[in-house]
């Protein structure tokens, strides 16, 4: 695998460098705060653009890595965080962020975010959640709220609705927080944490969809006379059951870091998995393994 | 069984042949069991020994598809010439049970030895058919090692008798035994010994004839190993520099992931088990994105899981090796025996246009040599790259010839040199093949680029104008064009002119040419071709075809709606060519050379219309 590059001294660039595509969003999408934070973040840690992967999935935020001048790929609905999984486990030196929406992360996709977390991959998810499915033209998403009027539920959304940090909690992802598009700074903040953090880090950030579902998330937008609640001062975030305590609080909720532990990654533990593999063969090369195995088949 | 005309001391078959040793050049044996008995063991060991004194082996096994065991066989083919099928019909039957005895009492053939645990087995008294020698197997163990051991080393009781009555290699059998047991405590390696010489020290000569390989046809000097199929295909893959992998369990593919999960970490690389065959996918599609050609596999339903991300890999130019090791279908099917089911899906499955390189071993030997071509040519042309294994293949010994690790050894791993100016990963090039910059790769004009399932411009960039949609579906069309004529012509098996073109894929690549050799020898204008390369198709068989009255495709899979297996079907639409006819079987297992013969003398006599 290949190690962390030695890169060389360049001169610093800015945001503007990072633009690629116009992006398609609808305009007052809450997406386009997202991405400029995203531009924010990296002219600040001057992270190289050739090691930053941006990866995502189907829907309008998995649009995402086209607006990124920097390597990205465009995947599956729903199957980003595998790919993303790939990506993250033979190559360490890359910093892999990973953009979903609400229907890839926990619908079709919804099973390979439990494993991912489980098996704590190192890698920065960011789910940007706008409680339906834009793309497609308002239908009902996993994370649509009760009576919520779409295409398919005209009459209201019945079914209910996912809690994305209960999920993420008892899926064991070691980094856990919730923001809101709205307020960049926090967004920000959560962005650095997740990405400093050694695993598998997810952000839910609300992100209004203005088209299909506008005001869904006034209630927390201080501007529209809503009330932003970040989680309390005295919050312990290595403790599973405050965490859970914090999701399961009716809408809009808290907005920070719910939940962050410290776990052995799955990247760690395979590059051990390998060491330990190494010496025991004592750093043979592959013809050597292979003559050595085969002479056992002879 | 195949009798040395010229051997000496040949004894005429019956009972005064006692102790007579008889010249032979190939024997059939099947040993029928439960598979906690350790059938796969006593073949596993005849096998390789047969590998380690220059006798050809070939097996066949058929393992029960449920956790706790149940009827299970073994037959083994030993051989001091080519040994191409597992066997129509077996000389040597092992029963150890009475509905090991029922099953599989018809496959011995007429003057066959049936030998039975008289402990357990009551064959019928009155028959002339084939000759029938108890012997005390489960007491005669026990015995031998003691009353605790109930049950436990009849397979090495019955290996003891098999190289009494065939004169096999004590010594080699005994260090192999010895290797094999290595670690185990002294007792078991006590036990094993004890009943393998308690078997061996068992008069079969009172019985049964004992048997004598004639000396075998001087072969190379070459060193030999003797493996199964899915271990070719994993190993195959680690010589070609496979370093990144990713799977989930299903019958018959397992055991390549579980050895790749084992043997990746000594090399620097990493195999991954994940939550289904969808994440699978996706993981070998996300590894090959960063730049390690990576692998994946499965059976049959894994492959109709995995259809959707084949399609993004086609679309966005991504090498990635997917093995599918294929079973009984559809949907769960029969999850332990052999079909040739699968060749439509590979071919064609996924939605939209969507070519890609569909390779498929004729034999174990062809498995590791195969794989390692599908690396290259996926690497080569970005492609997906399909290894089509099958159950026979997965679970079939045979014995070849020891690879040049030093010679065949690759380091695929990544460059990752600065690219560009204007670099396009998607370029309309003259040969159409993408060639892509894995992240990490530093781009000199600082434009970076993005791979992705959506139609797409040179850049990568989403783009769904007519043009641009008609530019690159050709494109992705012509690499394999591309690589078809680049293929090595296609050479058939027997003259190249006759009556009978037999055409084969796979695991049947045996049965067919003895089909062949059977059929000549009897006069008949019989030669075979068989296809390694099912997409693109290899040149020159246009050619062949053209020099026969009739071709038949010989396929372990249904005759279709128009009488027309897949590869036929692939065929007749390729060729257009109403002499091209199907011989089909659905009956879960190998092509028995027989069986073949008489499906082709069923087609000739309609004719072609």
């Amino acid at each position: 695998m290949i190690a962390e590059a030695n890169a060389p001294v360049r001169p610093k660039y800015t945001k503007k460098e990072l633009v690629a595509d116009h992006p398609t969003w609808c305009p007052g999408c809450g997406d386009f705060s997202i991405l400029s934070i995203y531009f924010k973040m990296m002219e600040k840690r001057q992270i190289p653009h050739e090691s930053i992967t941006s990866i995502a999935g189907i829907g309008c935020s998995s649009r995402f890595p086209y607006f990124v001048n920097a390597h990205g790929a465009h995947f599956l609905h729903g199957r980003g965080v595998p790919f993303a999984t790939g990506v993250s486990l033979i190559r360490p030196d890359l910093h892999v962020f990973m953009f979903g929406g609400d229907g890839d992360a926990f619908s079709i996709g919804g099973n390979h975010l439990n494993h991912a977390a489980r098996k704590n991959i190192k890698m920065t998810y960011v789910i940007m959640d706008n409680f339906v499915y834009g793309l497609t033209k308002k239908q009902t998403s996993p994370t649509s709220p009760l009576g919520f009027k779409s295409k398919t539920d005209p009459w209201g959304a019945i079914d209910q609705p996912i809690n994305p940090m209960k999920q993420l909690i008892a899926g064991g992802a070691t980094f856990i927080a919730r923001s809101h598009s709205h307020l960049p700074n926090h967004v920000m903040e959560m962005f650095e944490a997740a990405m400093d953090h050694d695993g598998f880090s997810v952000i839910e950030v609300l992100s209004e969809c203005t088209e299909f579902y506008p005001g869904a998330f006034d209630a927390a937008n201080p501007r529209k006379g809503g009330v932003f609640t970040l989680v309390p001062k005295d919050h312990d975030v290595t403790d599973e059951v405050a965490a859970y305590k914090l999701a399961m609080e009716s809408f809009p909720g808290t907005f920070g870091v719910y939940y962050k532990v410290s776990r052995p990654t799955k990247n760690a533990l395979e590059a051990n998995l390998i060491r330990e593999a190494k010496s025991k063969a004592n750093n043979a090369s592959p013809a050597e393994l292979l003559q050595k195995t085969f002479d056992r088949f002879a | 069984m195949i009798e040395n005309p010229t051997g000496s001391s040949v004894a005429p078959n019956g009972v005064n042949a006692a102790l007579a040793k008889k010249n032979i050049q190939d024997v059939v044996i099947r040993f029928a069991g439960n598979s906690q008995d350790g059938i796969q063991s006593i073949g596993g060991f005849l096998a390789r020994l047969g590998g380690r004194t220059e006798k050809d082996v070939m097996t066949y096994m058929t393992i029960p598809a449920t956790i706790s065991g149940g009827p299970s066989i073994f037959q083994v083919r030993l051989g001091t010439g080519d040994v191409l099928s597992a066997g129509d019909d077996v000389d040597i039957l092992v029963a150890f049970y009475q509905h090991s005895f029922n099953d599989h009492i018809n496959s011995l053939r007429d003057g066959g030895v049936l030998l039975y645990d008289s402990d357990n087995v009551q064959p019928d008294p009155n028959q002339k058919r084939y000759r029938a020698v108890g012997i005390p197997i489960t007491s005669m163990t026990v015995e031998a090692i003691g009353g605790t051991a109930k049950d436990k080393g009849k397979n090495m009781f019955v290996l003891g008798l098999v190289a009494r009555m065939f004169d096999l290699d004590v010594p080699k059998l005994e260090t192999m035994l010895q290797g094999y047991y290595k670690g185990k405590n002294e007792d078991v390696i006590r036990s094993v010994l004890g009943a393998f010489h308690a078997g061996y020290g068992y008069d079969v000569g009172k019985v049964a004839d004992t048997f004598q390989f004639t000396p075998a046809i001087a072969k190379s000097e070459t060193k030999k190993v003797v493996t199964d199929g899915n271990q070719a295909i994993a190993y195959g893959a680690l010589v070609a520099g496979v370093r990144f992998g990713a799977g989930y369990p299903i019958t018959p593919w397992s055991s390549i992931m579980e050895i790749l999960r084992v043997e990746l970490p000594k090399y620097g690389g990493i195999f991954v088990q994940t939550e289904d065959e969808l994440a699978a996918i996706a993981m070998a599609c996300g590894g090959s994105y960063a730049g390690y050609l990576s692998l994946t596999g499965t059976s049959g339903p894994g492959i109709s899981l995995k259809s959707e991300a084949i399609g993004w890999a086609i679309m966005a130019e991504m090498p990635v090796v997917i093995i599918d090791v294929s079973r009984g279908g559809p949907s769960t099917g029969l999850p332990t025996n052999v079909e040739q089911s699968d060749l439509n899906i590979c071919v064609y499955g996924s939605h939209g246009d969507a070519p890609r390189i569909v390779l498929a071993p004729a034999s174990v030997e062809d498995c590791f040599y195969t794989t390692i071509e599908a690396v290259n040519l996926a690497r080569e042309y970005s492609c997906p790259a399909f290894v089509v294994s099958d159950q026979a293949l997965a679970t079939r010994v045979e014995t070849w010839d020891m690879p040049d690790f030093a010679k065949l050894c690759q380091n695929i791993d990544p460059k990752l040199e600065p690219r560009g100016p204007n670099y396009k990963p998607y370029e309309n090039t003259a040969d159409g093949i993408a060639r892509h910059a894995p992240p990490g790769t530093r781009m000199l004009d600082g434009k970076y680029p993005i791979v992705t399932g959506l139609e797409h411009d040179e850049s990568g960039h989403p783009a769904s104008r007519p043009a641009n949609h008609v530019m690159m579906t050709t494109k992705r069309r012509r690499k394999l064009q591309v690589l078809a004529a680049k293929l090595p012509k296609a050479q058939v098996f027997g003259p190249p002119e006759g009556n009978v073109l037999l055409v084969g894929w796979g695991s049947t690549e045996g049965p067919i040419r003895e089909a062949v050799e059977r059929a000549r020898a009897a006069g008949e204008s019989v030669s075979s071709l068989h296809l390694r390369y099912i997409s693109p198709l290899q040149p020159g068989i246009e050619e062949i075809f053209d020099g026969f009255n009739h071709v038949f495709v010989v396929e372990i899979n249904d005759e279709g709606l128009y009488g027309l297996g897949q590869l036929a079907m692939l065929l007749r639409a390729r060729f257009a060519d109403k002499k091209i006819r199907g011989i089909n079987k659905t009956d879960g297992l190998p092509f028995k050379v027989r069986e073949i013969l008489a499906g082709m003398n069923e087609k000739l006599k309609t004719p072609v219309q």
